[in-house]
């Protein structure tokens, strides 16, 4: 224990220096110095598409409709060319499962790159910084810029931020609630006034949201309400990928001239120029080793490379590496809880497009009827009554057509075949009768088949106990 | 409500939101003032190391439950929560419910109002108003009348050509309309036991059923003098009276030789109730066309 505490002076400094966070002060501003680099860059082109992505997709149409269109009034989710109801929140749910799964999948083996690169409460700030940084210059004029008292350079420069701000928060809520309202309807009642007040409310609510995360929540929603940074300790292990501080490398820091014998005087290779720092989105000293506050977006890294690059030193003293790498010199890619995890997405995958591809837009439900008695003679006939509950949801309008099945020849009556449209359910009683003669048992089952009549493979069956008369 | 009740809640109402209010704001220092002692910062409760800091309500948090009470004073105000205070509104549950029954007239007038215009022989044949009535049937009349129509014990089935007050569509939206009172007289005091199975067991030959033709025999005498009057000489029934055809072989009330007796001794009851009230005519025009329909394919 000694000998690695002696050996690791990174690991005695994050002992000694553990951080009371006051809840009760308000959070710092933090201005955040711009960076290029290979991680900026991977950032910008996995943020772009995803955001082009978000603004295109509710524009796209299939069939006259959106292609993708969550419709809450009729209670319809349209995805491409498949709709889904409000009994299919089976695959929502299972959707969800495989999702938070994918992400557990992720974090073991590179880290948390959700958070740094996709989550769009990271990019959503990224772009709100890229205003400030478009109307207000840099870290250090920013710093300048907020000191400063009110004149009408500054009220220009806040006031561009603002409009840039806006803008970027109304597309978004615009095309938000243009998943769930057909967007050129809604934009067209929206500028010529005639909006219902629902859609109206919900642009501006998501625009406002929009507004205050990207623009004053920020880091704050990462470091004290997403649960995700809580548990990320639980996936990861020591060949997880992570943005780490080489503090063998590093340690003593210190300042030094460029053309010294730095390590003559004790001193490791990192600078303490503290850039590391200010280009944190979410204001922590990476030196101090793991924190649930990292968001892994690697700015760090472009920040550290680049002075390294000017002082001559080998690059990577900030990396997106392993604490296994750094320790050992090595990573092991395949351990249990990798595959374990994989195997488990696998498996819940496969099941759920096999699930997804079978389903037969084709709903029934029997319901037996209460009346007075369980069942009704008429003549030498035993009769039971059921309610047939049929939903379309082929997209074009059937005609059903009814049979029962079961131990004894079970013949269907009183069921008058009619056009079940596009969407609708339809409940229609049915009697399904057989001889008295013929009926052996007091309880049976009968399987009750609702088959399209157009279209063979349309075909559901429920099976409903049947009751007769005792013997 | 009276004036002691109407006390009691405004009291009530009022004590407790005063007690809220006086709790909320004792919280809102911290006891003891002296916080840069670190000995006051805590409250003492320590468990794994972890100590519980003494601190007030966050300012965020104080402020919505602030807000709350602004809210409340607003609410009790405009609508009535305090006794008998009818708010500022005049806002009433009867009068909401009032509103959405308009709301949901005026939506359904235009569908029924083009098929109660329709005669009831045409309506039956189409299909999407069948649907409607379908539905209506479903919710006011399939209880007792089952769900496909084909009637219970002592429920008439709704799908055969046998109808005791008639099956012309005028007839059965009279039915439905006013409703109807069936009386079978008692015949068990005024006949006595021997007279009831005699009488039984011809109505059983007349339905075309297992029979004793010696008792039948002499029922037949008993029937002409007691129950042709309402069945009809021929037991055929009367569409009029309400009396049902004995000799179809199709019965309401059972049709063995000891359900028969039963009825004839203890006599039978059906009620139809009039839906006139409940239903109002538009949805009584098309109830009547469903229920037209409901028979139209039946073979013998």
């Amino acid at each position: 224990m000694n000998e690695k505490l002696n050996s690791s002076p990174a690991d005695n400094d994050a002992a000694d220096s553990i951080r009371y966070v006051n809840l009760y002060d308000s959070g710092e501003k933090i201005y955040t110095r711009r960076i290029t680099g290979f991680y900026q860059k991977l950032r910008r082109y996995t943020g772009l598409p995803l955001i082009i992505a978000y603004v295109l997709m509710p524009w796209l149409t299939i069939d006259g409709r959106p292609a993708i269109l969550f419709d809450l009034p009729e209670r319809k989710f349209h995805i491409l060319w498949s709709t889904f109801w409000p009994h299919d929140g089976m695959y929502l749910a299972w959707l969800l499962i495989i999702s938070a799964f994918l992400l557990f999948t992720v974090t073991v083996l590179v880290g948390r790159v959700w958070c740094g690169f996709t989550c769009p409460q990271t990019v959503w700030t990224q772009m709100f910084i890229w205003a400030e940084h478009v109307c207000q210059g840099d870290r250090n004029k920013r710093m300048k810029l907020d000191a400063q008292p009110w004149n009408l350079e500054k009220v220009a420069r806040k006031g561009g931020t603002q409009a840039i701000w806006i803008t970027i928060a109304l597309i978004t809520a615009l095309t938000f609630v243009g998943y769930f309202y057909p967007i050129r309807s809604l934009i067209y009642d929206l500028v010529t006034f005639q909006s219902e007040l629902a859609p109206a409310f919900w642009v501006l609510f998501f625009a406002g949201a929009t507004y205050m995360n990207a623009g004053f929540l920020r880091e704050q929603v990462c470091k004290y309400m997403c649960p995700y940074a809580r548990f990320q300790s639980v996936m990861y292990d020591k060949d997880t990928l992570a943005v780490s501080y080489n503090a063998l490398r590093g340690e003593q820091r210190g300042a030094r001239k460029v053309d010294e014998d730095y390590k003559a005087k004790g001193l490791g290779d990192c600078i303490d120029c503290s850039w590391c720092v200010q280009v944190c989105p979410v204001d922590i000293d990476i030196r101090d080793g793991l924190q649930p506050e990292c968001i892994d977006c690697g700015l760090c890294v472009d920040a550290c490379n680049s002075v390294m690059d000017k002082m001559g030193y080998e690059r990577g003293l900030i990396s997106f590496t392993t604490e296994d790498a750094i320790a050992n010199g090595r990573t092991k890619i395949f351990r249990p809880r990798l595959l374990g995890y994989a195997l488990v997405l696998i498996a819940m995958i496969s099941v759920f497009s096999y699930s997804i591809t079978t389903r037969v837009p084709l709903g029934l439900e029997v319901l037996r009827d209460r009346g007075v008695r369980m069942y009704r003679i008429a003549g030498d006939d035993v009769q039971n009554v059921y309610t047939l509950k049929i939903h379309n949801m082929d997209g074009k309008t059937h005609i059903y057509d009814v049979e029962a099945s079961g131990d004894y020849p079970f013949d269907v009556q009183g069921y008058r075949p009619v056009p079940v449209e596009d969407g609708e359910i339809l409940s229609i009683p049915v009697r399904v009768v057989v001889n008295r003669k013929e009926l052996k048992d007091v309880q049976t089952e009968v399987n009750i088949t609702v088959t399209a009549r157009d279209n063979p493979e349309l075909s559901v069956s429920h099976e409903a106990s049947y009751i007769g008369p005792k013997r | 409500m009276g004036i002691f009740w109407n006390f009691w809640i405004i009291g009530l109402t009022l004590t407790n939101l005063v007690l809220l209010l006086w709790v909320l704001l004792a919280n809102r220092k911290v006891a003891v003032s002296d916080q840069d002692d670190e000995e006051n910062r805590t409250t003492g409760h320590v468990y794994d190391g972890i100590e519980e800091y003494d601190n007030p309500l966050p300012r965020w948090w104080f402020n919505l439950f602030i807000a709350t009470f602004i809210f409340t004073a607003i609410y009790l105000a405009l609508y009535p929560g305090l006794g008998s205070w009818k708010g500022l509104l005049g806002w009433t549950s009867v009068n909401e419910l009032r509103g959405d029954q308009q709301q949901a007239e005026a939506r359904y007038a235009d569908t029924f109002g083009i098929y109660s215009q329709m005669p009831i022989e045409e309506l039956a044949q189409d299909p999407e108003a069948m649907k409607m009535g379908l539905r209506l049937f479903s919710n006011n009349c399939a209880v007792c009348h089952g769900a496909d129509g084909g009637g219970n014990f002592g429920f008439p089935n709704l799908t055969d050509k046998d109808w005791i007050y008639g099956g012309s569509a005028e007839k059965i939206l009279e039915t439905i309309t006013h409703g109807r009172q069936a009386v079978m007289p008692a015949w068990g005091s005024i006949l006595g036991e021997s007279k009831v199975v005699d009488v039984t067991e011809y109505v059983l030959q007349v339905g075309g059923r297992e029979h004793d033709p010696v008792r039948a025999n002499a029922g037949a005498a008993i029937f002409a003098q007691n129950c042709a009057v309402c069945h009809a000489a021929d037991a055929t029934g009367n569409h009029q009276l309400g009396a049902p055809n004995l000799a179809d072989n199709i019965w309401l009330y059972g049709g063995e030789a000891q359900d028969i007796r039963q009825t004839v001794r203890q006599g039978r009851n059906g009620i139809m109730p009039a839906q006139k009230e409940l239903l109002k005519a538009d949805r009584i025009h098309l109830l009547a066309a469903y229920v037209y329909s409901l028979s139209l394919d039946y073979e013998e």
